[in-house]
């Protein structure tokens, strides 16, 4: 029997976060859990976004400037126009989904690898938030306040806030569509293999825009949940989000090459990311660049297990004719 | 049948390129008429267009190790952090231990940071894009580990003359970067090095089997990757006097990815030329600079680089150019 990625994902934070409570009793405790679901609720919605596309097989650089694109919107347009802040949250919306269809378009028609039509995008949204405002806009609209007031009040004093709920309904609906929906199998087949896929009769064009799409408006998403964290919109947040989404959606055990992984593992893979930052910050001493470097480290475990998986797969199948190894 | 202009344009190599890069040229002298003018002053000249050469070495030194790379059908995505790991070491040690030291121990730096790239593309058979991920993510940690968080200056003379002495001249940066053209061009065209590098890229299997190391190849150009992005940090940290681990080539890697997707390398690896990526890294400083002194805002400038992307990709995609070919047979 093997283990799954996923479980040892799970196994992973289960072990860190008893780690963490064994040199710090009062870790332990359901204020920390609820702050860790806060903190990273903006990463969560957007990394699930991530695992579509990469179980699908591509990439999307965008995301991190999509946010601080839609920070700045949802900011600008609030405060110096004055538009109520619903009819703002569904303009940016529609905005990304169009903009996801678009780089999901061009992928498509023109036969681009995605990772550099994804980067234009980045370039894109990032370049058109600075020329919106390069300056940081505070919002001060009463819908903010009660967002950030409400919370479900946990037994021993955590607050389950209302951006943590978004991201945890977030991440169930994204699991029902990955796991129970045609769209979703479609997305693992597209995957394990593209010809396959539009051999049998799946409208791939469609697929790759719909799933490119999926993933920008779950940016723009995560930009609302950002800009209700920070109260303000600023053409500078959320830079190098795409590096820690990806890095999530890897740790959550979802292979890079496509075809396999979970919702589930992503949300996981944000936590421990949260996890080791927590570290940081109870210890006081260490400096936060040590994130960095655990995230690189475990990146690497979590990399070479899927390549050592596939070693003993490949070993255990038919070997292939004509194959020469020295 | 008569191929249509845009076909013939398309063909030729490098002639869209150089028409682009003079294009630009032209823009940037319509818009400061003072462009062209060159003077010569303390034994260094100046002027814009040095300056365009000037500004645009570092992205020039890595996409000069990028463009092998790609060639063989790889990425490197960690030379920006690269770059702030072996600025982080020279600026820390310079002033300590002179420059020879300090230059040995960056570049030295940098091909570690290579051979472990090349390795996990090489030997352990991880796609390269996730596989230089790890160090582009952790790299940045490693750089600010160096510089205890901290902006690390230095005085050093002749670290300072790397980034802002002359050489006959010409500023020590372009001098670099054409040495280092020069070794490479000698390096991979002069053997048959570069021709074994591009049948790696078009067919790996092929290759192994026709008795090409293709291992060898991958593990050596990331390692040539790693030692140009060494010392594309030692010059950039050179020019500011300092190392900042945060924003050190930062976001330099997409900068050099494009300049070799301009030069015309396709990112599913072959053919592939070191002058044409060198162009290409010529048109992105090109632009960055006429942006600045047109007196548009600076943020200007990552709208005219995801368009540039577009229209070059969409030359280079071959739909498109299917699609130009029936409309020109139409036309006749």
């Amino acid at each position: 029997m093997r283990l799954p990625p996923v479980a040892i994902t799970a196994i992973v934070f289960v072990v860190g976060f008893a780690l963490c409570t064994v040199q710090f009793p009062n870790f332990a405790s359901t204020r920390v859990a609820a702050n860790l679901l806060t903190d990273n609720a903006f990463l969560g919605i957007v990394a699930t976004g991530m695992t579509f596309v990469i179980i699908s097989g591509g990439i999307d650089l965008s995301v991190g400037s999509v946010i601080g694109f839609t920070t700045v919107f949802v900011a600008l347009a609030i405060e110096r126009l004055g538009v109520p802040p619903l009819v703002a949250f569904a303009a940016i919306l529609l905005l990304c989904a169009a903009f996801g269809a678009a780089m999901g378009a061009i992928i498509h028609v023109f036969d681009m690898p995605p990772f550099i039509v994804t980067l234009a995008g980045m370039f894109l949204a990032r370049g058109a938030s600075f020329l919106m405002s390069t300056e940081s806009t505070p919002i001060t609209a009463p819908l903010y306040s009660t967002v950030s007031d409400f919370a479900l009040r946990l037994p021993g004093g955590g607050r389950l806030t209302a951006i943590a709920l978004i991201m945890l309904a977030v991440v169930a609906a994204g699991a029902v569509l990955l796991h129970f929906t045609r769209f979703g199998a479609n997305v693992y087949a597209l995957g394990g293999s593209r010809a396959t896929t539009a051999l049998m009769g799946i409208p791939v064009g469609s697929m790759t825009v719909r799933i490119y799409m999926l993933s920008s408006v779950l940016a723009g998403l995560a930009g609302i949940v950002f800009s209700f964290y920070t109260a303000a919109g600023y053409s500078l947040s959320a830079v190098g989000v795409e590096l820690d989404s990806i890095a999530a959606v890897v740790i959550g055990g979802t292979l890079l090459t496509g075809g396999q992984g979970s919702v589930v593992g992503t949300l996981l893979g944000v936590l421990i990311q949260g996890l080791i930052q927590t570290y940081i910050n109870f210890d006081g001493t260490l400096s936060s660049w040590w994130t960095k470097i655990v995230t690189g480290i475990l990146l690497f475990a979590f990399i070479a297990l899927q390549q050592a998986m596939l070693g003993i797969a490949r070993r255990a199948g038919p070997r292939k004719a004509g194959v020469l190894k020295s | 049948m008569m191929p249509s202009i845009m076909q013939r344009l398309l063909q030729t190599r490098g002639l869209a390129q150089i028409i682009a890069l003079l294009a630009i040229l032209a823009i940037d002298r319509a818009v400061s008429p003072q462009f062209f003018d060159l003077r010569m002053q303390d034994g260094r000249l100046f002027g814009s267009l040095i300056d365009v050469l000037n500004r645009g070495a570092p992205v020039a030194l890595l996409s000069l190790g990028m463009v092998l790379v790609i060639a063989t059908r790889g990425i490197d995505l960690s030379v920006g952090a690269v770059m702030a790991i072996s600025g982080a070491i020279a600026a820390s040690l310079a002033d300590a231990y002179g420059l020879p030291v300090a230059l040995a121990a960056a570049l030295g730096a940098g091909l570690l940071c290579g051979l472990w790239n090349g390795f996990l593309v090489a030997v352990l058979g991880i796609q390269p894009i996730v596989a230089t991920l790890i160090l582009m993510v952790a790299g940045r940690g490693v750089a600010q580990l160096i510089t205890e968080g901290r902006i690390v200056t230095f005085t050093a003379p002749d670290l300072v003359w790397l980034g802002n002495g002359a050489v006959l001249g010409v500023p020590t940066p372009v001098a670099v970067v054409i040495g280092m053209l020069i070794i490479t061009g000698a390096v991979v065209r002069g053997s048959a090095l570069g021709l074994l590098i591009e049948a790696t890229g078009g067919n790996a299997r092929a290759s192994e089997l026709a008795g090409i190391g293709t291992r060898a190849m991958i593990l050596a150009v990331y390692v040539w990757c790693g030692l140009c992005a060494a010392l594309a940090g030692v010059i950039a940290a050179a020019d500011i006097m300092g190392a900042d681990a945060n924003n050190a080539g930062l976001w330099l890697e997409l900068d050099a990815i494009l300049a070799v997707v301009i030069g015309g390398t396709s990112l599913f690896g072959g053919r592939f030329s070191l002058v044409l990526a060198m162009v290409g890294a010529l048109i992105i400083q090109a632009m960055n600079t006429g942006i600045l002194l047109s007196g548009y805002p600076p943020e200007f400038n990552l709208l005219v680089k995801a368009a540039v992307v577009l229209v070059v990709l969409l030359l280079q995609s071959p739909r498109f150019a299917n699609a130009g070919a029936v409309l020109g047979r139409a036309r006749q």
